[in-house]
């Protein structure tokens, strides 16, 4: 097969950026879309010219390192997968595919195809986890979770952590990604403790990184390699809603002058 | 080199509590002045950061990855080991141990395994607490599944993505102490050498791989937690960064390199279809459980898989090992497939692949219960092969997958350098020539969580001088020796890619040193590795530069590494003249093929010891001693 590619490619962060264009000659129906990039970089590499750079890692699909929207579409064509498990069987013979980075304010671009996500991080820093050290700890049987409890967190914590949602999403909110953790978490006995300050410190640190809100546009969702359901954002909805309402953070703050 | 394991005297069940009971401590309003670097935050990286960032000390945590939570545990698929006996088949620390010795052909220290097995029930209690989620049965209490080599139910799962939920559980607690400023987290940043200050390891220097800049980072102690080495065969089930070069940096620097020869080879992996292939990909040991191999009984068969009668289907691990089945352990799978291959009755396009077929399983167990347990493998299988798992077998052949040689480590998990730790895989650790599958997990967090923070802190308590020197000369020069490396590579500036030389070292690391071994195959992988090695050194191009985000650099200096260990391992193949667990010498197997172990010349672990440039590596050794359990011959029939 043969494809002609248009990829973003831009050196360093503050570097004008434009798209580029290479022809991919007798491609393999079943290489994969990385494959297919890596020997496009050996053809640039020989030649004198400079690899394009993409983050990838596991290659099956779970580490979430790949990050880029294929023809518009964050992770590219199939859905309900990563771009490393795209396979160039899914392309027609002779297309042109348009190669962009993730696009989101809160994602500054570092190189090319290389975004930055080190925000996500610092919303699950904010208090994404049960809050437990190292140590003796109870017997777990002691506490039974009904399957239904234990399959909706899985549901929610199979979040791999790509961004995909936020690229997908019109107003570049983290909203899935914060809302699975909160699922995850608010579904177990375990995440009890903290539950409504943990969603109020995980939000707020959401709106610091520049992350907009959610209108019901449904695209996170659509985007989701790992298919999480917009139905994580109503619970983290509702959790933020309790915890600022009945468990304000500072309770003794008093009121604001208006 | 002196090897001293230093394993404490005492009744086997007693040493742990009397190493606990005397090691020195660091008092809590002392520990924040120490700074520890951990480099890798996978299992054990992650679990060893929070850990002692818990107990007050400064960590300095180091990933290759754009975030902690993406290291290549998150790929573990199938479960982890306890023993905590829930399912009431007779389970007990001592089977637990027992079968880790065994799996491991008797080839691992019996004092690591016994404190393996007795700390993997803390493990479970502690990612429970943290959230992670593990399958529960009907009524609520943890799930649990048979995995190869063992009779019992004793592994703990979350469908076929445990690795994943355990790695963020310890991510979670590592975030939470980033939070806290206890951790100082790099990430994108790869290390590429230690620096040693009067024998004793006391920082690294790292390359961040943003701006291009290396510098070192001093530090009290350092702990490796960087992983396998699986990728030296280029084709692998590891993740494309996965590499030797942390733990080869340290090797070439005097830590002693345990077995490097022993590599798991795994069973249940989709097959290699095309040249263009840049990684394989595994289905989890897991679906042995339901899942039966097997093959067509007669040669060319061209039937669909569906098609063929029960009684023309072979299903080879059952009829060779009706004890264990499909349950046998991978390296015994492994070889079998091979065998069958060998026969001619391999299927599929390249007739190297055999059928894991669950029709059985969905009719007896109906499609939504299969699902729970193995819905998202059989989802990655249908997206990467186009076939669907529910209406025919999978096709699977053996890949390289998990490295149980590494840096040597003591009792206390250090290496042979002072202040030196290696934890999970990037040590030799505890799976002897053959790791059981969901040990691998049990391991790096038994390591990462409750070891190596009491063993550091030992080691920290005893120091005389007790901080790095950041102004030690070792430092400005460690940086210099790694800043020429790379702009070496730069120099090189031939006209092929590094990746064609990965290609090739892989393809003579797969055929002399894969599933079975033999001496004129390793002699003569032995003169062509060199051979590649130079080419490497004078038809190299990396693009880019030096001071920017490079991908081409970072692989080169990964695969220049990787040609220096294929070296070693063959070398270490080579004088290990006897079969056991993985390494089956073809010159030393039964008339049934199964190997044949030399216990009067090789119960033992082979350290290599790195003699710099030109001159051949010396190879010592710790005798293994057995007290508990007799080494016996592993019969799984």
């Amino acid at each position: 097969m043969n494809f002609t590619l248009r990829v973003w490619r831009q050196s360093e962060h503050d570097a004008p950026g434009r798209f580029e264009t290479y022809e991919a000659a007798d491609v393999a129906p079943d290489e994969s879309f990385l494959e297919m990039l890596d020997a496009l970089n050996d053809r640039l590499t020989v030649d004198g010219g400079d690899a394009i750079g993409f983050d990838h890692d596991c290659r099956e699909g779970i580490c979430g390192a790949c990050s880029m929207s294929i023809d518009g579409r964050p992770h590219g064509p199939g859905g309900g997968t990563t771009t490393c498990q795209v396979y160039m069987r899914q392309f027609e013979d002779g297309a042109t595919i348009t190669v962009e980075p993730f696009g989101a304010s809160a994602f500054p671009i570092i190189k090319d195809l290389i975004v930055d996500r080190s925000a996500l991080d610092r919303i699950q820093q904010a208090g994404g986890y049960t809050g437990v050290g190292t140590g003796p700890k109870p017997e777990p049987n002691a506490n039974p979770i009904s399957p239904e409890d234990a399959e909706e967190a899985i549901d929610a914590a199979i979040c791999i952590g790509c961004g995909a949602c936020v690229a997908a999403c019109p107003n570049g909110a983290a909203m899935l990604f914060t809302g699975a953790k909160i699922t995850h978490l608010g579904r177990l006995p375990q995440g009890q403790p903290g539950r409504y300050t943990r969603v109020q410190d995980m939000v707020e640190q959401m709106d610091a990184e520049g992350f907009g809100g959610c209108t019901n546009f449904g695209e996170c969702e659509a985007a989701c390699p790992k298919e999480i359901s917009i139905r994580v954002i109503g619970r983290l909805n509702r959790d933020y809603l309790i915890g600022v309402l009945y468990h304000p953070r500072n309770p003794r703050g008093g009121m604001k002058p208006q | 080199m002196k090897l001293d394991a230093r394993i404490p005297d005492g009744p086997i069940e007693e040493k742990w509590r009397i190493w606990k009971d005397n090691h020195e401590l660091v008092g809590p309003r002392r520990r924040s002045d120490h700074v520890i670097a951990v480099v890798g935050t996978g299992l054990a990286g992650a679990s060893a950061a929070s850990t002692l960032a818990g107990m007050g000390y400064h960590v300095e945590a180091f990933c290759y990855q754009d975030s902690a939570r993406r290291a290549h545990s998150i790929a573990a698929q199938g479960g982890i080991n306890a023993t905590k006996d829930y399912s009431n088949d007779g389970d007990s620390l001592h089977r637990l141990f027992a079968d880790t010795m065994k799996g491991g052909d008797f080839r691992s220290r019996e004092a690591n395994v016994w404190r393996l097995a007795e700390l993997s029930t803390e493990i479970i209690d502690q990612a429970v607490a943290q959230g992670v989620p593990f399958n529960r049965e009907y009524g609520g209490l943890l799930a649990t599944r048979s995995f190869g080599g063992v009779l019992v139910e004793r592994t703990f799962y979350c469908r076929g993505q445990t690795g994943q939920q355990l790695l963020l559980g310890a991510y979670g607690a590592l975030s939470r102490q980033i939070k806290a400023g206890q951790v100082n987290m790099h990430t994108r940043h790869e290390m590429l050498d230690i620096v040693l200050c009067d024998g004793r390891a006391r920082g690294i220097v790292a390359r961040d791989l943003v701006t291009g800049e290396t510098r070192s980072h001093p530090a009290d102690a350092v702990v490796l937690a960087t992983g396998g080495y699986s990728n030296v065969y280029f084709l692998s089930t590891n993740a494309m960064g996965c590499n030797v070069t942390a733990i080869w940096r340290a090797y070439r620097r005097g830590a002693g390199f345990a077995n490097p020869c022993f590599t798991q080879i795994h069973p249940t992996c989709i097959p290699a279809t095309a040249e263009h292939q840049s990684k394989l990909t595994l289905m989890s040991e897991s679906l042995r459980n339901d899942g039966r191999v097997w093959v067509p009984r007669s040669r060319g068969e061209e039937r669909e898989p569906g098609a063929i009668p029960e009684d023309e289907r072979y299903y080879f691990l059952e009829e060779m090992y009706p004890r264990y089945g499909n349950l046998v352990p991978r390296d015994v799978a492994s070889r079998a497939a091979k065998h069958v291959c060998d026969q001619g009755l391999g299927v599929g396009p390249t007739e190297r692949a055999v059928y894991m077929d669950f029709r059985d399983a969905i009719a007896q167990r109906g499609e939504q219960e299969m699902a729970s347990r193995y819905g998202n493998l059989f989802d990655l299988y249908e997206q990467i092969t186009g076939e669907t798992p529910w209406h025919e077998p999978m096709r699977i052949y053996p890949a390289p997958h998990y490295a149980m040689g590494g840096l040597w480590v003591d009792y206390s998990l250090q290496t042979t350098i002072p202040g030196l730790f290696a934890i999970g895989e990037a040590n030799f650790s505890d799976h002897g020539a053959n790791r059981l599958g969901a040990s691998a997990m049990m391991q790096c967090l038994a390591d990462g969580y409750f070891v190596l923070p009491h063993t550091v802190t030992d080691y920290l308590a005893r120091l005389e001088q007790p901080h790095a020197d950041p102004g030690h000369p070792a430092f400005a020069e460690v940086e210099d020796s790694v800043q020429e490396r790379l702009e070496r590579l730069l120099r090189v500036d031939g006209r092929t890619p590094a990746s064609h030389f990965h290609r090739e070292l892989g393809k003579v690391m797969l055929d002399a040193c894969g599933v079975s071994r033999s001496r004129p195959r390793l002699e003569r992988a032995l003169r062509e590795i060199p051979e590649i090695g130079k080419r490497f050194w004078s038809e190299l191009k990396v693009g880019g530069e030096e001071r920017s985000l490079n991908q081409s650099l970072e692989y080169a200096g990964r695969v220049a590494d990787f040609i220096e260990l294929g070296e070693l391992m063959c070398r270490d193949a080579l004088v290990r003249d006897e079969s056991c667990g993985c390494h089956l010498r073809e010159e030393h197997q039964g008339a049934d093929g199964e190997p044949i172990r030399d216990d009067t010349r090789f119960a033992n672990v082979a350290v290599w010891e790195n003699q710099g440039r030109g001159a051949p590596p010396v190879r010592h050794v710790e005798e293994l001693e057995f007290g508990e359990i007799k080494p016996k011959t592993r019969n799984y029939r």
